[in-house]
């Protein structure tokens, strides 16, 4: 039974549960509310929520544990002998789950009897070509042994389901079940539900910690996996970056790193002089009307999508660039896409970012540190830049940080206006490239996963992540140790 | 600034002439203080014209995306051609391709020119093929299909012009520009612009390109944006379905019955992590748990809904947790002195105080998700033409789809640069989006925030 009708069912169940749990205690009290413990409805969320939880929290679990278990057993079984030379067991077994999802469509669309695909063998059908006509595109020619794997695999995901609708079921009628057989007019409902409530909300919160621990277990193992079949020493000494997705490929970070760090310079060096400026400006001089209308303004740049900045990039700054860099002009810039315009975009986009985070510290510093300067008799700009901006620098310095994470990791400007090649030079209008691009590169196609050159991805990501994470956690030190407190 | 005084003072005092006179060093610091205002409203000049010049040039490219040229035709469906049986058998008719009807209309558009009487070099009925779509078969065919009785008489249709054509008329192609391009001729050309004076050529409201799917590489007049928004829609309400009541759930735990300890902190300082991690690296995530793991379907709406619930979380729990705490506690103490319980007064008094600013800042995070498209790139919602609409509510989670930021980005790689115009088009499309959403947020905001 799939997900949906099992999610349908306990629903059906959980509503009935209500109903019916009210009406029984209802009943024990001989129809008088006042004779019961809590008020009625308390009754039916209690039937409802013991039998609707656990089911779904049973289904869950299941999708999550049934693809390990079976990854293991059906993996356990592929002899050695099965993984070809150069290859390895996780290239076999998503070979073998193809197979499987192959059988399945092919099953689903009729081409083939239940029995057949089970029974099906490679010295008497070529299945290949079978999966073929229902539109399953195979890379090679299936053997035995895969085939072998793949209807293993399919029996093993047919009794997995069968497990699962059984115990999802069971657990919602035993809860229905407990939940109504236990009500009568004592129960303590309220406190019941209560608590069960509250489990639900701490599981909402930890939500984010389990998806912090997936970020971290989706990195590490991809990225353990990549390092077994390409040399650390390469990827983190080399100086070349050349994919080929036939085998060969040099992939060495620096040269990402650098394209990276140098947008991001650009874009800072655009962004914080605008944006801290703008921000003082709003702050000490703007009347209240220019502020109620150029703050929102400025806002707006920070709420457009990455992806209008980078098609803006592509077709706008990209070309204007070019016809005054470009051959026609000074003749150092090559093509429109460059570090230059990735750079000044993506300062565009920070502008914002820097100012309203700089506007608030600024106001945070108290009037009278401003009474004070003005009353010994210093210019407003003197207060500005003796008073205010060294009160106000360990915040302005978290917000240049937390700008410049957000530089590093921004991705659809690079992807779309800083070109694709991977170079070490010092020329802004060169095209260079970073490394939010070149995950967007290797994982997009028709890649395989397991080439060193999709999971290299996942170690790019890996220093992405810990660069920002890093920035981040520095940008909050530096905040809480040098903030002044006053009263 | 005391040292100053201190060294130069009798000197200064000395050419104090009158107070009404202002000294050397005053009007220096007078220079100062306009220069530094200067450099502010600099400041906030640049942000405002970076804002303009982005907005100008998506509607100056953007806008001529919802226009497109149509020529105007009587084409005549020949029976020997469509139907050389004579039974109107819609399997005879089928078999007949796309490639039987192009004769047809480069025929049809031949004679109109004829009987215009405009002066063309052109002979062969055959080059007409350059100033129409190679859609307009398509569109013939399927309208024979439906209704066979159509065979034998001559129709008037309004055939999408080619996309040379199309740009020639909204000055992306020029003369100087073809020079290279086999797919269009300077006669082609000169005879559009006796075609446009002729009524038979023109531009009218391209309602195909907001409601229609994704074309091919080789047929950008033909590519429409609206399947991609309805892979947008079902994203969105996955994202709704699940953000919303996770995100509220988390932040009544945590602004309400957490205790201070160590868990508790774990939890907030992992709630402002992820508001910080870059968004491909929620796209990395995806990838590696949603599609490698657990197998869902790579590119399907419900897979990139579940990737931009978890990016957009950290937004509406933080949102939420500053509405909640909003609410003045002594709503909490009324209702605990009115023997509510802890859980009874969150849910039946500060919750719904707290609702306005948690629809707000949900409206917010959805814009926000809107928008998003890296994660989507790695999840595989790119790659894939749009071209089907989804079949039912079901399909509609699961079967392969775009979304309108990743429609975008598609149209942006291509080679055609016709497909920029859509591109900037889809964008218009976008920011209209996202801008109703947040002028909701706000009268929202204005129509119900309270203050205490």
């Amino acid at each position: 039974m799939s997900a949906f009708w099992l999610v349908t069912i306990a629903l059906g169940l959980a509503i009935l549960g209500f109903v019916v749990g009210r009406g029984r205690a209802l009943s024990h009290a001989g129809g008088d509310s006042r004779d019961l413990h809590s008020l009625p409805n308390y009754y039916g969320w209690n039937v409802a929520l013991t039998s609707l939880v656990p089911a779904l929290g049973i289904l869950v679990l299941w999708a999550l544990v049934q693809p390990l278990v079976i990854n293991n057993s059906i993996s356990g079984n592929i002899p050695d002998t099965l993984v070809p030379e150069g290859s390895t067991l996780s290239l076999v077994m998503s070979d073998v789950r193809r197979v499987a999802d192959g059988l399945d469509l092919a099953v689903a669309e009729g081409a083939l009897s239940a029995e057949d695909a089970q029974s099906m063998r490679t010295e008497f059908t070529n299945v290949r070509d079978r999966l073929a006509e229902v539109g399953v595109a195979l890379g090679s020619n299936v053997t035995a042994g895969t085939l072998a794997a793949a209807q293993d695999y399919r029996s093993a995901t047919y009794t997995g389901n069968i497990l699962r609708t059984f115990f999802v079921l069971g657990a919602a009628l035993a809860g229905f079940a407990y939940a109504f057989m236990s009500t009568h007019k004592e129960l303590r409902a309220r406190n019941l539900v209560e608590a069960g409530v509250k489990v639900l909300l701490v599981t909402a919160a930890s939500i984010a910690i389990l998806t912090t621990i997936g970020i971290i277990l989706s990195l590490i193992f991809n990225t353990v996996q990549f390092f077994r079949i390409y040399p650390a020493s390469e990827f983190f000494l080399s100086l070349t970056w050349s994919p080929s997705f036939g085998g060969g490929s040099e992939l060495g970070i620096w040269p990402l790193l650098w394209g990276t760090l140098y947008i991001s310079l650009i874009a800072l060096a655009v962004a914080v002089p605008i944006g801290l400026f703008a921000a003082v400006y709003l702050s000490e001089y703007a009347s209240p009307s220019v502020r109620a209308f150029a703050k929102p303004l400025l806002e707006v740049l920070a709420g457009i999508p990455t992806i209008v900045y980078g098609l803006f990039a592509l077709l706008t700054v990209g070309p204007l660039l070019l016809s005054v860099f470009g051959r026609d002009g000074v003749g150092i810039m090559q093509a429109g896409t460059a570090v230059m315009t990735a750079g000044l975009v993506m300062g565009m986009m920070l502008i914002p970012f820097v100012s309203s985070l700089s506007d608030d510290i600024i106001n945070a510093v108290p009037q009278a540190m401003r009474d004070g300067s003005y009353g010994l008799g210093a210019t407003k700009s003197e207060t500005i830049k003796q008073v205010i901006l060294p009160a106000a620098l360990p915040g302005i310095v978290g917000a240049v940080l937390l700008a410049a994470s957000r530089a590093i990791g921004e991705t659809m400007i690079v992807v779309l206006g800083a070109g694709a090649a991977a170079r070490l030079s010092l020329n802004p209008f060169d095209a260079m490239t970073t490394v939010t691009a070149k995950i967007v590169s290797q994982l997009t196609g028709d890649a395989d996963f397991a080439s060193p050159e999709a999971l290299v991805a996942f170690a790019l990501g890996m220093t992405l992540f810990i660069i920002t994470l890093g920035l981040n956690v520095l940008a909050l030190y530096i905040v809480r140790k040098y903030r002044e407190q006053y009263e | 600034m005391t040292d100053a005084t201190l060294d130069t003072g009798g000197e200064r005092r000395a050419s104090h002439g009158s107070l009404t006179a202002q000294d050397e060093r005053t009007k220096r610091r007078n220079r100062a203080e306009a220069r530094f205002k200067a450099y502010g409203i600099a400041a906030i000049s640049a942000g405002l014209f970076f804002l303009c010049v982005l907005l100008v040039s998506i509607i100056t490219n953007g806008l001529t995306a919802f226009q497109q040229t149509f020529i105007e035709v009587e084409v005549f469906l020949d029976p020997e051609v469509l139907d050389k049986n004579g039974n109107r058998d819609p399997d005879d008719l089928r078999k007949v391709s796309t490639f039987g009807y192009n004769p047809l209309i480069n025929q049809a558009v031949f004679d109109k020119i004829n009987s215009f009487d405009l002066d063309s070099p052109i002979e062969d009925p055959k080059q007409m093929r350059n100033l129409v779509s190679a859609s307009a078969a398509a569109t013939l065919r399927d309208s024979v299909l439906e209704d066979p009785e159509l065979i034998g008489q001559t129709l008037t249709y309004q055939l999408l012009a080619s996309s040379r054509v199309d740009g020639y008329l909204k000055g992306r192609v020029s003369r100087e520009s073809i020079a290279e391009d086999k797919n269009i001729t300077v006669e082609d050309l000169d005879l559009v612009d006796q075609m446009v004076e002729a009524g038979i050529i023109a531009k009218s409201f391209n309602w195909s390109f907001i409601t229609g799917a994704d074309a091919s590489e080789s047929r950008p007049e033909q590519a429409g944006i609206g399947v991609s928004m309805l892979g947008s829609l079902f994203m969105m309400f996955v994202v709704l379905a699940l953000s919303l009541p996770i995100g509220v759930a988390a932040s009544i735990y945590l602004e309400e019955f957490a205790p201070q300890n160590r868990f508790t902190d774990f939890i907030e300082v992992n709630i402002s992590n992820l508001a910080a991690v870059p968004s491909i690296v929620f796209g990395i995530l995806g990838l590696a748990v949603f599609i490698q793991f657990m197998h869902l379907p790579q590119s399907a709406p419900l897979v990139g809904g579940l990737v931009l619930t978890l990016m957009t979380l950290p937004t509406i729990i933080i949102s939420t947790r500053a509405s909640l705490k909003a609410v003045p506690p002594s709503i909490r103490d009324a209702a605990l002195g009115v023997g509510a319980s802890k859980m009874q007064s969150v849910f039946h008094h500060v919750l719904p105080l707290a609702m306005p600013g948690i629809l707000t800042g949900t409206i917010i995070g959805l814009a926000q998700a809107l928008g998003e498209t890296a994660p989507l790139l790695l999840i595989g919602m790119v790659g894939y033409i749009a071209t089907n609409y989804p079949e039912g509510v079901a399909s509609g989670f699961m079967d392969p789809n775009s979304a309108i930021p990743a429609q975008i980005y598609q149209w942006a790689t291509r080679a055609d640069p016709a497909f920029y115009e859509r591109a900037w088009g889809g964008i218009i499309i976008l920011l209209v989006f996202l801008m109703t959403m947040n002028i909701i947020a706000i009268l929202l905001r204005r129509r119900f925030e309270r203050r205490w």
